[in-house]
């Protein structure tokens, strides 16, 4: 029995699968933590992911390569960001609110789209999606080889996303910017900059992210669209982002951590199947994941200007 | 001397209320010159229009550029005004707590399409600049871990950085003690003998008199007097920046009655690393005032709360006339402790609710008050009505939202419900923190007179002087501790500012 478990994670297969898995969930935490590094909560992940998934489908499904495609749901997910930018940055509103309204949005508008092109469609129909890309040289080694190195695409540019986040938030004024107007948007307005603008910026940017885990759904994972497909994964990044601190190297390392707990619910529910329920397995990922929140975040550093709306010449 | 600044007939309405009327206002370089006022005389506005966070409706601002020659300062932009070497340390520190110091002063110096931050540059200019004001902080430490006087050290710093040639201080030794503030007074000579140009917001007139070369009294939104600070004096400025003659009570003399309030050896934790209390004993008698004096956040909140009721000692006891004083803040009110607390805003009243309803928050289970459970609503007004006349409250009426008031007016609401319960002891933290003086006074003199009226009184404040006047006895708050109260008869300004920085007993006498 024992053994069984280290056959499983001492396979490459299996973190092939972790961090297929985890691609998703990549994008999304980094988006979110893009968005509340500037000091705005964006609960609208859930509907942007949605968003995200249908409109890369779409444009492929309608005749679009698929890099077009990943355009698309980065637009997409841009305009719900500035939405709920606008909405709770220079006018203040509850950032739990608006954003629960923006993934109801996001998400009937994906659904109600979806319905438009395709009226009585019972199989959804599926696309040609991104093929695992194997690096010349890399995809030879043992082990981390197949494991990593025989992705698509997606995970690749997650990956490097994640670089530019780190090599941007901690090595630019840009950055440093950013994270000031997350701690105390007075003081970059002390300094001549604009916070508004600054926290607009990021949330578009953060939101653009988001939607690209949303896309990776349909477009390289399950090949269609399907309603409730997102199933939680915003929400799971949301998590993810206090989890990790809101630094971008430990939300890279909560991803994997789930995916790997997802991809190792599955084996084992292959295996125990018989005897024990499925949803217990089904279950696992998400008590492993409020275990490690419970573990990690107590007392983390958070953006202490998190969700306070921030007025000129008022302190 | 040559011109610096020159702010020429700005006004600046809100509404109907002028905040600034045609104020003309020259400054030289080399110069410190204070801007005096009460609040709301203008001070701040007009800060904020020279800052670029308003606009003015009318008149000009002219800055000099490195050359000398003035130019006319965009209005609306804090970018132009930083641009034009205007710098601003504000009363709250605008600094990221969990940013380095040297992240908080390059911040927004560079474009943000820059490459990379230029720290190693920065550094070299700050560690120089460092040297040349005698401004020293540690450049890789969290602003987090610094005091404040650190951090107003680095406030200046950041406004060096950007090689300003005028620099605004607002209320800057309010979070000091003594001791740091004369310091900070020694830096601001050495930076007006360099060249730079000084403007220093204040509403205490000896700090004025003691770093300032010239004095300018704003009085409700209008300039009342400018002038070389060697033809002031003390009542002379105290009586423009109010614009009468303020009375001033005096403490008369007077036995004291048996010890009503007594602190044993108390000691609290408090979870959140804040200063919480180490072994604090104190006995307050009837009929006196004891001052506790000390730089904030060493544990006057603490005491505070454990004295109202709202936190439980670890350790120790607390006794009130001899009873033991159960943690309640319903306990700490029946047993007739009444408190004026330090947030007036957040701990003191409930701003929607009318001037009336306030006045009877801590009497609601009084006959006076409710029948069956059900407001007396005339009886409420009928007090309201009362307590306006008595404690001259300035408000449209008891029905008034009391969040309408000024903070005066608000704290005369909290004064008047403290007073008319006819408490045994009063705790009062901070009770004329932002207050103009007029206020103060009458929050002083209705202190005095509860004092004569066998009241025992806890005074928590961080301006000396009210303590020196007000107090019986004053004890220093250092860390969670607390030092013996001695006479204020025997204490001076030195030897409080000594103990408020933690110099040992024998270090300070």
């Amino acid at each position: 029995m024992l053994e069984g478990l280290f056959d499983i994670l001492l396979s490459s297969s299996f973190w092939a699968a972790a961090i297929r898995i985890a691609t998703p969930l990549m994008f999304g935490v980094l988006g979110a933590l893009i968005c509340e590094r500037a000091g705005v909560l964006n609960l609208g992940i859930e509907g942007i992911f949605t968003a995200g998934a249908m409109a890369g489908w779409l444009a492929v499904y309608l005749g679009a390569d698929l890099w077009t495609g990943l355009l698309a749901a980065a637009a997409t997910g841009a305009a719900f960001g500035l939405i709920h930018a606008l909405l709770t940055v220079p006018l203040g509103l509850s950032q739990h609110v608006t954003g629960i309204g923006v993934t109801l949005l996001a998400t009937s508008l994906a659904y109600f789209t979806y319905r438009v092109y395709l009226p009585n469609v019972a199989t959804p129909p599926r696309i040609t999606p991104f093929q695992p890309v194997a690096i010349p040289g890399l995809s030879d080694l043992p082990f981390l080889g197949p494991a990593l190195f025989q992705q698509t695409p997606l995970t690749y540019l997650a990956l490097a996303l994640f670089a530019l986040a780190a090599l941007v938030l901690y090595r630019t004024p840009l950055g440093l910017a950013i994270r000031a107007v997350g701690e105390n948007p007075a003081a970059v307005g002390a300094q001549g900059l604009s916070v508004h603008g600054l926290r607009i910026g990021a949330v578009v940017v953060g939101s653009a992210v988001m939607a690209l885990g949303g896309a990776f759904l349909t477009m390289a994972a399950f090949n269609a669209f399907f309603f409730e497909m997102t199933n939680g994964r915003g929400w799971i990044c949301i998590a993810l982002t206090v989890f990790a601190s809101w630094r971008p190297g430990k939300a890279l390392l909560g991803a994997l951590l789930f995916g790997a707990f997802d991809a190792f619910q599955l084996r084992l529910q292959h295996r125990l199947g018989g005897v024990v329920p499925g949803q217990v397995f089904l279950m696992l990922p998400y008590l492993l994941s409020i275990a490690a929140l419970i573990a990690v975040s107590r007392g983390a550093d958070y953006p202490k200007a998190l969700m306070v709306p921030y007025f000129k010449g008022q302190r | 001397m040559t011109l610096a600044l020159s702010i020429e007939g700005v006004t600046k309405r809100f509404g109907t209320l002028v905040a600034n009327d045609r104020i003309d206002l020259a400054l030289h370089r080399g110069e410190i010159l204070a801007l005096l006022g009460e609040n709301g005389a203008g001070k701040t506005t007009l800060m904020n229009v020279l800052f670029g966070h308003y606009v003015a409706d009318e008149g000009s601002i002219r800055v000099a550029g490195p050359d000398g020659a003035l130019a006319s300062l965009p209005p609306g932009s804090p970018h132009a005004a930083l641009g034009a070497g205007i710098g601003m340390v504000h009363q709250h520190f605008a600094l990221a707590e969990s940013l380095t110091v040297l992240q908080n002063v390059v911040l927004g110096t560079r474009p943000l399409s820059a490459p990379h931050l230029g720290l190693r540059a920065a550094r070299a200019k700050l560690e120089r600049l460092m040297g040349e004001s005698g401004l020293h902080v540690r450049l890789n430490a969290r602003i987090a871990n610094l005091s404040v006087g650190e951090k107003q050290r680095v406030e200046i710093l950041k406004v060096l950085y950007r090689d300003a040639r005028i620099l605004i201080l607002d209320e800057p030794t309010a979070v000091l003690t003594p001791q740091e503030a004369d310091g900070l007074f020694a830096t601001l000579r050495r930076l007006a003998a360099s060249g730079l140009a000084v403007i220093f917001i204040s509403h205490k007139l000896g700090e004025v008199l003691a770093v300032a070369d010239r004095v300018a009294v704003l009085r409700g939104g209008r300039k009342v007097s400018d002038q070389p600070i060697a033809g002031v004096d003390r009542r002379m400025l105290a009586t423009l920046m109010v614009g009468r003659e303020i009375g001033v009570s005096r403490r008369t003399l007077r036995e004291p009655g048996p010890p009503l309030l007594v602190l044993d050896q108390v000691s609290m934790r408090l979870p959140s690393g804040r200063a919480g209390l180490d072994g604090v004993s104190l006995t307050v008698r009837g009929g006196e005032i004891v001052g506790i004096a000390g730089v904030s956040g060493n544990g006057q909140a603490a005491l505070a709360a454990l004295i109202a009721g709202m936190a439980e000692a670890s350790a120790g006891s607390v006794t009130l006339a001899g009873k033991p004083l159960r943690a309640s803040p319903r306990a700490a009110i029946e047993a007739g402790i009444a408190r004026i607390p330090e947030d007036r805003h957040a701990e003191g009243i409930v701003g929607p609710l009318s001037v009336a309803e306030n006045l009877a928050l801590e009497s609601l289970d009084s006959p006076e008050v409710q029948r069956l459970g059900f407001l007396r609503f005339d009886r409420l007004r009928e007090r309201a009505s009362q307590a306006i006349a008595a404690y001259d409250i300035r408000c449209p009426g008891p029905e008034a939202p009391i969040r309408l008031l000024s903070g005066g007016n608000i704290q005369k609401v909290i004064l008047a419900r403290v007073l008319e319960r006819d408490p045994r002891l009063i705790l009062a933290n901070q009770p004329t923190r932002g207050l103009d003086v007029g206020a103060a006074a009458e929050v002083h003199r209705r202190l005095l007179e509860a004092r004569m009226n066998n009241v025992g009184i806890v005074l928590i404040s961080e301006d000396l002087d009210e303590l020196l006047a007000l107090c019986d006895r004053i004890a220093v708050m250092v860390k969670g501790r607390l030092t013996a109260p001695e006479p204020v008869e025997t204490l001076t300004l030195e030897r409080l500012g000594l103990l408020m920085a933690g110099h040992r007993e024998e270090e300070a006498a």
